[in-house]
């Protein structure tokens, strides 16, 4: 028995900013979640399952939220699911939604993610003052610094790879009119003269905090088929968790990714993911994890990633553009962040990624992960529906 | 799509006023060891594994990442979470399975309500713009449908107190109550302490296997013939609380009204939940209900779904019962709502 | 063994929430002791209103007065209030569908006693006399036994809306850290750092979580490490954080304390803070009362080689 092939014809996202205040939580998702309807040219009734996902719900306050949100989701009366797997949620939201299509249990399905940070603050959130326990000393930042030391001192990469990659996003996201940050005025030197935060992190080199959704519609081959637009086909995807902290934990390459994106790979038929993919977005909240995750993810051999991204290849018009979108330096609605680098995979192979759309793209790999570097969810998706 | 998946092994902890002796993964972990004893599986030989589990119960942002050290994921294990009961996190497993990602699957499921006030900690999941801020706690809501039930004749007093006994006789040893309890004082009229689940701690656990793999791990498999859940709206005043309409829909999605069942497991935190349940599943005087003792024997939070899925195959497996019924819920006055029907090989 | 450690934990932040356009009118509107409704494409109208029907999910925008006076459709007696509760004495728990609504919409009932509430009694909202635009607008529903009030025909529209609300929420937790973690606690009292070895892999794990992240298994032999240990990676801290005070910039480093197979987190002191190196070998400087060591200072040994603590980045 085979599965059913997943397609994508469905993507909204809302412009992502630090507040939306003109919205409730309801009128943001319902906004991401409307648009992937029209994009698909569906509507509400069309529908078979909703799958919602979002990080802590501490940061909005509200305990279980899909509870509230099943109205302007269009869910009553039918199946509802909501997924927490810490910053990974969006993409693995997106892949229980997929899983479902797979497994014949629904036609088409509606996925959605989103954050509202302003309701509350992160840090708040996220630092919760348990007793007992010595408090947080260093804030987000503080927390992956000392990985990207770890991985400097590994690989001699030159300390200036983290302001190329800055650099790069953020003129990345002017040409996504969705993305959060646009500095139209941003050059080198600014990322570079930005202040040292958490060194070696610049203010620069961080994510910003965001409101924002973004939600997909998929459907099986039948829904495709009817799809107004091109479809974007899943070849692969996967999810692998490994334990937060443990002795021999590589946190610069963690066991986990290696083992998600090969799971993906061996799926999709990708035996050299640096020539067979074409494009990646993936999930850095931190300019220098994108050295440390093309190595993760394959794309470069170890010690070796900081190289791509120095020589220009990871750039919009290299030979393996990453982050086309401007990625979580530019957009980080925490829930949504992850569902926004599957969505950008899925607009890019269907063509419709705009000015930050990559020629040919054929096969695009999206990456989200989260928590203590151990939670991995990835997808591969193509312009052309798996061989049957 | 044709693939037999079946719940082939259950485990739960002692469910306890309180665990404080425990930390969440000191409490869950026994329960992991104990559900995969009962295969011979370990978790290197699990193909996915789910969690359910609720920040807002233990305090705290990213409580799960936590009890994931109780599972000894390494080398790294195919994993997701979900944000509500176990039985949702079944249900995503089951999909897994079905899609024949994986063959075997680890589910898990717990809570601690004793370090919380859970009747306020629920009023966090009501509308936070019109409903939260008047801090309804989770007793006055069901009182609200108690009443409605009163009023439609679908109910009284007494037989409430009835339900309430009823379930509190059983041999579960798991449960935290167990024999007469008095039914009391009103908690919130017309609902007395006898109407309302204990508030306690713990956790559990369910392997499922599919095809053949089940056969070989379980000697009499319970077959899951077909699990569905559905939503409804959110605002408690749209609502008719004396039916359940998204109960009946996930049950005959799931293929409930095809046959009778024997036995049904019903996730009923308040015995007037059991009333509403009863009419939309249309169980008869047949059908043992809640010979575990169901929700007001015992209700950890996040576990109690899981544990009615768990101990109606648990029946199965040893023979007790051919044909049963699951039910799990989420949400204020039972809005959303889980239906599984387990079967046994016929004997 | 030990009782474990417990202690309060208040979990409080005053969330602030942004209404959208049909919120925004509901509680502008109970501010200005008007009840606004929402009109669904099939002539139902909706009480509170809310921004998508329920039924068809098509977004609603139609608002539509309703009167201040309703019938209670069903009803609980809340003898003993709790914090937050729209009143401190007893009173009812009420769904009141308003004259003209279809629905009904969730509040308290000020009443004497349970014999005087009964589903269908007749009541009115009493408004509170501080209104700022929220759901406590509504300080209750009372009795009434006059005819329907009429609306007034509100358009839906006001000078100063209000779009937003501030929506404190504070919950009380009793945390205990459990068994492994307690006893953790209680060796810091003594300066001692007691980490406890997987039966399985041998691994020391400082502090304990009581079990064994890679093997699932409970750790239960008790370890003492360090007191001295090694930086293994860090970063150099130049922001202050809210809660803390440290004077910035301060280093924030991994430490493999002896004996332990992975690093805790700790700050660094006595050094300046620009030559911190990994490698660099500490030890802790405990501060009168301090449940944690203070900070981590050089002991003044050669730095630890790469090759020995690169398995514990």
């Amino acid at each position: 028995m085979s599965k059913e092939p997943v397609a994508v014809t469905g993507i909204g996202q809302t412009k992502h900013v630090a507040a939306r205040r003109d919205v409730s939580i309801a009128g943001l998702v319902r906004e991401a979640a409307g648009r992937a309807l029209d994009d698909a040219e569906l509507t509400w009734a069309d529908i078979d399952a909703v799958v919602v996902g979002k990080a802590p719900d501490f940061f909005e306050g509200v305990m279980m939220p899909e509870l509230y949100l099943a109205d302007a989701l269009g869910a009553v009366g039918k199946p509802m699911l909501r997924v927490h797997t810490a910053g990974s949620v969006g993409g693995s939201t997106a892949l229980v939604a997929a899983n479902l299509v797979a497994a014949r249990v629904h036609g088409t399905v509606l996925t959605v993610a989103f954050e509202k940070q302003s309701e509350s603050n992160a840090m708040w959130g996220l630092s919760l003052p348990i007793p007992f326990q010595q408090p947080l000393l260093a804030g987000a930042g503080g927390f992956f610094a000392p990985h990207v030391r770890a991985y400097m001192r590994r690989t001699g990469a030159p300390d200036t790879v983290g302001s190329l990659v800055a650099y790069k996003d953020r003129r990345n996201a002017l040409k996504n009119p969705y993305a959060h940050l646009h500095e139209h005025d941003i050059t080198l030197e600014k990322v570079q003269a930005s202040p040292m935060l958490w060194d070696p992190i610049r203010y620069s080199e961080t994510c910003p905090s965001s409101d924002g959704a973004c939600a997909m519609v998929l459907t099986d081959r039948a829904g495709a088929a009817r799809a107004p637009r091109p479809a974007a086909w899943m070849l692969g995807g996967a999810m692998r968790s490994e334990p937060t902290l443990f002795a021999g934990k590589d946190a610069v390459s963690p066991q986990a990714g290696k083992d998600c994106a090969a799971d993906v790979y061996r799926q999709a038929g990708i035996a050299d993911p640096r020539r067979d993919i074409d494009a990646v977005e993936m999930y850095v909240p931190f300019s220098w994890y994108e050295p440390m995750w093309l190595e993760n993810l394959g794309f470069a051999d170890e010690g070796e990633g900081w190289k791509l991204t120095e020589s220009g290849v990871t750039e919009l018009d290299g030979d393996l553009p990453v982050n086309m979108s401007g990625g979580v330096l530019s957009t980080n609605p925490i829930g949504a962040s992850g569902m926004i680098r599957f969505a950008e995979a899925a607009l890019q192979v269907r063509g419709q990624a705009g000015e930050h759309q990559v020629d040919g793209a054929r096969k695009v790999l999206g990456h989200a992960y989260g928590g203590g570097s151990q939670f991995f969810s990835m997808w591969l998706v193509g312009s052309e529906p798996p061989d049957a | 799509m044709t693939r037999d998946i079946a719940v082939v092994a259950f485990a739960q902890s002692d469910i306890l006023r309180t665990t404080e002796e425990q930390s969440e993964v000191e409490m869950l972990m026994p329960v992991l060891h104990d559900v995969l004893d009962r295969t011979g599986l370990k978790t290197a030989d699990i193909g996915f594994t789910c969690s359910g589990s609720c920040d807002y119960l233990a305090g705290r942002a990213f409580s799960f990442t936590l009890a994931l050290d109780g599972v000894g994921a390494w080398p790294p294990i195919s994993e997701s979470h979900v944000e509500t009961d176990g039985a949702w996190a079944l249900y995503e497993a089951w999909t897994k399975l079905l899609s024949g990602d994986a063959d075997t699957a680890l589910v898990y499921s717990y809570g601690k309500s004793s370090p919380g006030s859970v009747r306020d900690v629920l009023t966090r999941q009501l509308d936070p713009y019109y409903v939260a801020p008047l801090w309804p706690d989770s007793v006055a809501l069901a009182a609200l449908q108690a009443q409605a039930l009163i009023d439609a004749g679908d109910t009284d007093e007494p037989a409430l107190a009835g339900i309430g006994t009823r379930s509190r006789a059983t041999d579960n040893t798991r449960a935290q109550l167990r024999g007469s309890v008095p039914q009391g004082d009103y908690v919130v009229r017309p609902l007395r302490t006898g109407d309302c689940p204990p508030i306690g701690d713990g956790a559990a656990a369910v392997v499922l296997a599919a095809g053949e793999r089940a056969r070989e791990l379980c000697s009499r498999p319970a077959w899951i013939r077909g699990i569905d859940h559905r939503i409804e709206a959110h605002g408690l005043g749209v609502r008719d609380l004396t039916d359940s309409p998204s109960t009946r829909l996930a049950a005959e999605k799931a293929g409930a009204f095809e046959r009778p069942v024997d036995t049904a497991e019903l996730h009923a935190p308040f015995s007037s939940q059991e009333v509403v349940l009863r009419k939309a599943l249309r169980l008869d005087e047949n059908v043992r209900v809640n010979p575990s003792g169901g929700a007001l024997a015992a209700n950890p939070m996040m576990a109690a779904g899981l544990i009615r899925i768990g101990e109606a195959a648990a029946r199965i497996h040893r023979g007790e019962s051919d044909r049963a019924l699951a039910h799990a819920t989420s949400g204020p006055c039972l809005q959303q709502n889980l239906v599984a029907v387990l079967e046994g090989d016929p004997r | 063994m030990p009782e474990v450690l417990k202690a309060p934990l208040v979990v409080e932040f005053p969330f602030t929430r942004s209404l959208g356009p049909v919120q925004s009118a509901f509680l502008t509107g109970l501010r200005d002791r008007v009840v606004l409704g929402v009109r669904t494409g099939d002539g139902r109208t909706l009480v509170p209103p809310v921004e998508y029907d329920p039924v068809t999910a098509e977004e609603i925008r139609d608002l539509v007065e309703v009167a201040p006076t309703g019938t209670v459709t069903t009803w609980a007696w809340n003898h003993e209030p709790r914090r937050g509760q729209p009143l401190s004495s007893p009173f009812a728990w009420v769904l009141v569908r308003l004259d003209g609504a279809d629905t009904a919409l969730l509040h308290a009932l000020d009443a004497p006693g349970p014999d005087a509430v009964h589903t269908g009694l007749r009541v009115r909202v009493r408004w509170a006399e501080d209104r700022v635009g929220a759901i406590t607008d509504i300080a209750c529903f009372e009795p009434y036994d006059g005819d329907p009030a009429q609306p007034t025909g509100h358009s839906g529209e006001f000078e100063d809306p209000v779009t937003g609300i501030v929506a404190a929420a504070r919950l009380d937790y009793t945390y205990s850290p459990g068994r492994a973690q307690t006893a953790y606690i209680n060796a810091l009292a003594d300066h001692r750092a007691v980490g406890e070895r997987c039966p399985s892999c041998r691994k020391v794990y400082v502090p304990p979580r009581g079990a064994c992240p890679t093997c699932g298994v409970a750790t239960a032999e008790q370890v003492e490490v360090g007191p001295a240990g090694t930086v293994t990676t860090f970063c150099i801290v130049n922001i202050k954080a809210k809660n803390l005070d440290i004077e910035v910039p301060y280093v924030y480093a991994h430490i493999a304390l002896d004996g332990a197979d992975l690093a805790l987190h700790g700050r660094i002191g006595g050094i300046p803070y620009d030559q911190v190196r990994m490698g660099l070998r500490v030890e802790p400087v405990w501060t009168d009362g301090g449940r944690y060591p203070d900070h981590y200072r050089p002991t003044g040994e050669p730095d630890a080689d790469y090759e020995t603590y690169k398995e514990l980045l």
